[in-house]
């Protein structure tokens, strides 16, 4: 039991879930501010999946302050700065996305977008 | 309807992810994994002089991508101003905010700031950097513009200071052009005593870029978003 139920598989298994569930509400849900949590949930649930690919066990972060443990014993810095990268970019599109929420309440007065016309799927 | 289709994608999703992928992802025995990650262990002490490997290769390895995200960011924040200043506005009537939150906020903003700075400054040694201070910087913004209407908000001076800190970003980019290395964003400035403040080179200059850029950015995003709450801005003066 104890090896089928490791660190690693509880943080895939994190990722995933968080990328399901965000997708689902994407697809499901009709309230724009709800489609776009569902974007924030799937974005976390990529960038943990990101920084879990890069993880070794027992090995420490990649800065060689004093008292590190030398290069060996450390995990793999790349995915963490890709996703560096995608955070930023998440946050821009949060961002954006947002405003395009609060420009369709001003001009439709509904955030429902089976109430959007030209919205309908 | 809808809700089905999704339950039947997501169930697709999970199963591919959970058989196909995890017997990639997650190997039996992890400490074979062999990747770039090695060679910028083994060399970025000695390449860039910065102690903390990721920060080496997000601005100097990856730099060129840092000042596309950069640009990104900007776009980001070029689209909610365009979005949210023409138009009508909402004439929302708001309770006033308490006494007791609004001194509070006054009161964290200098702090938040200091940090903000703190994370800023010390990017290459320790976790954090430009984005992180930035967006901390910001938060102290957002705090005081929740809790108080009368703050005066002067976005055409965060664009100029966010133009200039853009600039030098790229300026520090083209002078390694000039240099023996002859490329873009060379670290040519000379690396210091590792592990102290003052060193790995053009490191904390370009972080310091990035963090008055990203600062000013969301600053001035949010206040954009902060339009629609008050009315337009020509009307509350």
């Amino acid at each position: 039991m104890n090896n089928i139920i490791n660190i690693e598989t509880l943080i895939f298994t994190a990722s995933i879930g968080l990328v399901v569930i965000g997708i689902y509400l994407v697809i499901a849900e009709k309230n724009l501010i709800k489609i776009i949590i569902g974007l924030n949930l799937a974005d976390s649930g990529v960038n943990i999946f990101i920084v879990f690919s890069g993880y070794i066990k027992n090995k420490t972060a990649p800065i060689f302050s004093k008292g590190s443990l030398g290069f060996e014993n450390m995990v793999d810095p790349l995915p963490q700065a890709l996703v560096l990268t995608a955070i930023v970019i998440g946050f821009g599109v949060t961002a954006l996305s947002l405003a395009i929420a609060i420009r369709l309440y001003k001009h439709y007065g509904t955030l429902d977008i089976s109430k959007i016309r030209g919205l309908k799927w | 309807m809808r809700k089905l289709i999704g339950l039947i994608l997501i169930f697709g999703f999970a199963f591919y992810m959970f058989t196909i992928v995890a017997a990639i992802v997650i190997p039996s025995d992890s400490s074979e994994k062999k990747s770039v990650g090695i060679d910028i262990l083994q060399n970025s002490v000695r390449q860039t002089g910065a102690a903390n490997a990721v920060t080496s290769i997000v601005v100097l390895y990856r730099g060129f991508d840092t000042l596309g995200e950069v640009t990104v960011l900007f776009l980001s924040a070029l689209g909610i101003a365009l979005l949210m200043k023409g138009g009508r506005s909402f004439k929302h009537k708001t309770e006033d905010e308490s006494f007791i939150l609004k001194t509070g906020s006054h009161l964290l903003f200098p702090f938040m700031f200091l940090f903000g700075i703190y994370i800023i400054a010390h990017g290459h040694l320790t976790p954090g950097g430009g984005f992180p201070g930035g967006v901390i910087i910001a938060t102290g913004f957002f705090i005081v513009l929740m809790t108080s209407d009368v703050f005066k908000f002067r976005d055409y001076f965060l664009t100029i200071i966010e133009g200039f800190a853009g600039l030098s970003f790229i300026v520090l980019g083209i002078v390694g052009l000039f240099t023996p290395e002859k490329s873009f964003l060379v670290n040519f400035m000379n690396k210091g005593v590792f592990n102290t403040v003052f060193s790995a080179g053009i490191i904390p200059l370009i972080y310091a870029a990035i963090g008055i850029k990203v600062s000013s950015e969301l600053s001035g995003a949010v206040g954009n978003l902060f339009v629609s709450k008050y009315g337009r801005r020509s009307e509350n003066e």
